[in-house]
């Protein structure tokens, strides 16, 4: 279902052209967990960047598609509405807007672009209140704007909430669990395990074995440097937990 | 005799000079372009006005020869040329003034119905939104003024100022000038003299206005100028809120608004004014056309515990040159403005407010959102100024100005003059620019670019919005993503 080819990316800065993603191949069939482990600075964020296509990043080689369509070709918001999410690493503030207009605006925007009718005002209040009460977020706070002055944990399951909201295909996780108390996890965990399906696929990144426990992936995959330096089963990142990246790359390098 | 050639008559028994004549039009009753003191007295003739308002508007407009251009804003623009404007034009049907809706031609009907403006009042009860009644204004005249009856059995006075003239002469004589004398400024000057309409409210003593009142401009006709004048007395007290929206069609030639904006607040009253400013700001590109919007407007709070507040959302016109004020005269006084001014492609914006403390504890705030995208240019101009027994005054001022691009400008012009040493001032001041993370935030939810833009804009102006009217709101934030239209992607 996903398929990513030799993915190759670079970011202006002042010195020139800096190449950070140096040919990422990752294909994840539908109804499979993959997780993505790797040190500081590997370019974790990046791949889930480039992958939701934010313009400050030059694609320069490689391929992305979804369902055999070619996603480098669209718009940050077609990829979303085509079945894309992105759960941030750093959840950004909205000043001004508050949550139940943004999940509102996002939720129809998403919808027109799929061909179907905007959802009115009283269901997507149902809506918004159900998915709430599931991953334990207070009412309240859908009246306070996004991410403003939201707690670490707090910005976290607002990603799941509105991961939920939009009913993804292909759900990219960039460490939704730093930061998140023991408890908070517990729940994230089983908000991502309630919407694994046969027909979704995601991508969890992450520092920590234990977010693993809670969420089984299928496949693990070791970045370093711009590129995946070794793939396993969920053993590689208790392989990891105990000897550090250092030990296991080395290996593989 | 048709309405056209009776202007023709009188004109000619004023002047005599007028080879030229009319530009005629079939809809529109025109005076000849250019000003002159044949034309200030033609309006007035038009309106049946009263001696006494005549005399006013002479020695506005011989004072109005004699004054300089304000030269002092940022904005510059090629000289006006004030003797290739029409100074009044009237749909000919409103000639002999309709008694009631069904008399209004048809099509200023419509045009009205294309703008959004509901005029029947049936209508306007059976629709889901709180009923607000509304003055209309086309060019120099107003159209029609809905649910006066029922505003007249709350004792509140909401018509034009021209039957204002006729029929509460004492009243407008008493309170016109008060607050705006015409030699305040050479555009307030020059709108005393040929002010064609406006609205005046009166709400009685102990009123609260039982629903909101509004006023809707439009310039319709090529070349010419709306100089409409606005007077709203809260007695003691009495409570109102009033709101003015704007438009006019594009045009490749400048028109020029000039209006004038008087408002009193006796002892306890409070008076809410808030504007909708969308006039054509000109070419996107080339900046061609779009109006001159030249507005001075000022609230006395001359009662004790009197309130003012402004509420802007401006976001059209080419030039606006506007300072929305209050005069803190009572004790205990308060005055507010809370402004949203959104440029975008070539306009230019110096806009602010003045808050001046006479009275001892008088409070001001300033909050002042400043959004400038495309080749834009905006500043905030603002003065704040303690008299010398304002005992206890306070201001608390915030100006936020949002760049999107980097090829608009954005300026904070604070003056702050006081003269008590027990006056408590504080000023906050922010720029920044559009954040990319935020509208990549937005959009990777699905929200297209221009959409997410609004999304994030409307909140930047989130604190002034929410203090326009609920039944406004909804309307102002479309605009506020209409008007930025084109700045990004
Ligand atoms: N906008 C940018 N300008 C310059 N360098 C950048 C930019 N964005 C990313 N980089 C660099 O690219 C590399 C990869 O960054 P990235 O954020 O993708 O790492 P990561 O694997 O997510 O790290 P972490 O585990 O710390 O989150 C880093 O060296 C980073 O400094
Ligand atoms: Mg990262």
């Amino acid at each position: 279902m996903i398929k990513i080819e030799n993915l190759k990316a670079a970011i202006e800065t002042d010195d020139g052209e800096k190449e950070i993603l140096k040919g990422v191949s990752l294909d994840i069939p539908a109804g499979q967990v993959h997780a993505i482990m790797g040190p500081n600075g590997a370019g974790k964020s990046t791949l889930s960047y480039v992958l939701s296509g934010r313009e400050e990043y030059t694609v320069t080689g490689g391929s992305f598609e979804m369902d055999a369509q070619d996603m480098l070709e669209l718009a940050p918001e077609e990829r979303a509405a085509a079945g894309l999410f992105l759960a941030f690493q750093y959840p950004v503030e909205i000043p001004g807007v508050n949550m139940s207009t943004f999940l509102k605006t996002a939720l129809n925007s998403v919808r027109k672009q799929r061909g179907e009718d905007e959802l009115d005002a009283l269901s997507m209040l149902k809506l918004i209140k159900a998915k709430c009460a599931d991953l334990g977020i207070s009412e309240d706070m859908m009246k306070r704007a996004v991410n403003v002055g939201f707690s670490g944990g707090e910005k976290k399951r607002n990603e799941v909430l509105q991961m939920a909201m939009l009913e993804p295909k292909f759900c990219v996780l960039d460490e939704t669990d730093s930061g998140l108390d023991i408890d908070a996890l517990k729940i994230v965990a089983d908000g991502v395990n309630a919407m694994r399906s046969p027909e979704r696929a995601f991508l969890v990144i992450t520092h920590y074995q234990r977010l693993l426990d809670y969420i089984k992936p299928d496949v693990v995959h070791i970045m370093a440097e711009g590129k995946i330096v070794k793939t396993g089963g969920p053993e590689l990142a208790k392989e990891l937990e105990d000897k550090g990246y250092a030990n296991v790359i080395g290996e593989a390098a | 005799m048709g309405a056209t050639e009776e202007t023709i008559q009188q004109i000619k028994s004023m002047a005599g000079k007028y080879e030229a004549g009319f530009v005629t039009d079939i809809e529109t009753d025109k005076a000849p372009k250019g000003l002159s003191e044949e034309i200030v007295r033609l309006i007035s003739s038009k309106k049946n006005e009263p001696e006494w308002m005549l005399q006013w508007r002479l020695k506005a407009f011989q004072r109005w020869l004699e004054m300089p251009e304000p030269d002092w804003q940022k904005p510059k623009f090629p000289k006006i040329d004030y003797q290739d404007i029409h100074y009044y034009a009237a749909p000919k049907s409103m000639a002999n003034k309709p008694k009631s809706l069904d008399e209004v031609d048809p099509e200023l009907l419509k045009t009205y119905e294309k703008l959004g403006i509901p005029l029947k009042e049936q209508e306007i009860l059976a629709g889901v939104q709180k009923p607000v009644a509304v003055d209309v204004v086309f060019d120099s005249v107003s159209v029609a003024t809905t649910f006066k009856e029922k505003l007249k059995e709350a004792g509140v006075i909401f018509c034009s100022i021209s039957e204002a003239i006729q029929n509460h002469p004492d009243l407008v004589k008493k309170y016109i000038g008060s607050v705006v004398p015409p030699g305040d400024n050479k555009h307030a000057c020059l709108n005393s003299a040929v002010f064609t309409d406006g609205s005046f409210v009166y709400v009685p003593e102990g009123v609260r206005c039982p629903m909101e009142l509004s006023t809707y401009f439009r310039i319709n006709e090529l070349n010419t100028g709306q100089f409409e004048r606005t007077l709203i007395i809260a007695d003691k007290g009495a409570y109102v809120s009033y709101l003015e929206g704007c438009t006019a069609p594009m045009r490749d030639e400048n028109q020029l608004h000039a209006a004038v904006v008087e408002l009193i607040a006796h002892d306890d009253a409070e008076i809410k004014y808030s504007t909708v400013q969308n006039w054509y700001p000109g070419n996107f590109e080339t900046g061609q056309g779009g109006v001159y919007n030249f507005v001075t407007k000022r609230g006395l709070c001359e009662g004790r515990n009197s309130k003012i507040s402004w509420t802007q959302v401006e976001t059209g016109s080419a030039i606006t040159w506007k300072y929305p004020s209050c005069i803190l005269k009572g004790d205990h006084s308060q005055g507010e403005f809370y402004s949203v001014a959104i440029t975008n492609g070539r306009q230019q914006a110096d806009t602010g407010t003045k808050m001046i403390h006479i009275g001892k504890n008088t409070k001001s705030r300033i909050v002042a959102k400043g959004i400038s995208a495309g080749k834009s240019d905006q500043t905030y101009r603002g003065l704040v100024k303690i008299m010398p027994k304002a005992q206890g005054a306070r201001n608390f001022t915030q100006c936020d100005s949002l760049l999107i691009g980097d090829q608009c400008g954005a300026h904070t012009v604070p003056y702050i003059e006081s003269r008590n040493k027990t006056a408590n001032l504080e000023h906050e001041a922010t720029t920044s620019k559009i954040s990319e993370d935020q509208l990549f935030y937005c959009m990777q939810r699905g929200i297209g670019e221009e959409e997410a833009l609004a999304l994030i804009v409307n909140g930047f102006a989130r604190e002034v919005m929410q203090h326009l009217p609920m039944e406004f709101a909804v309307e102002a934030q479309k605009l506020v993503g209409i008007s930025l239209e084109g700045s990004v992607g």
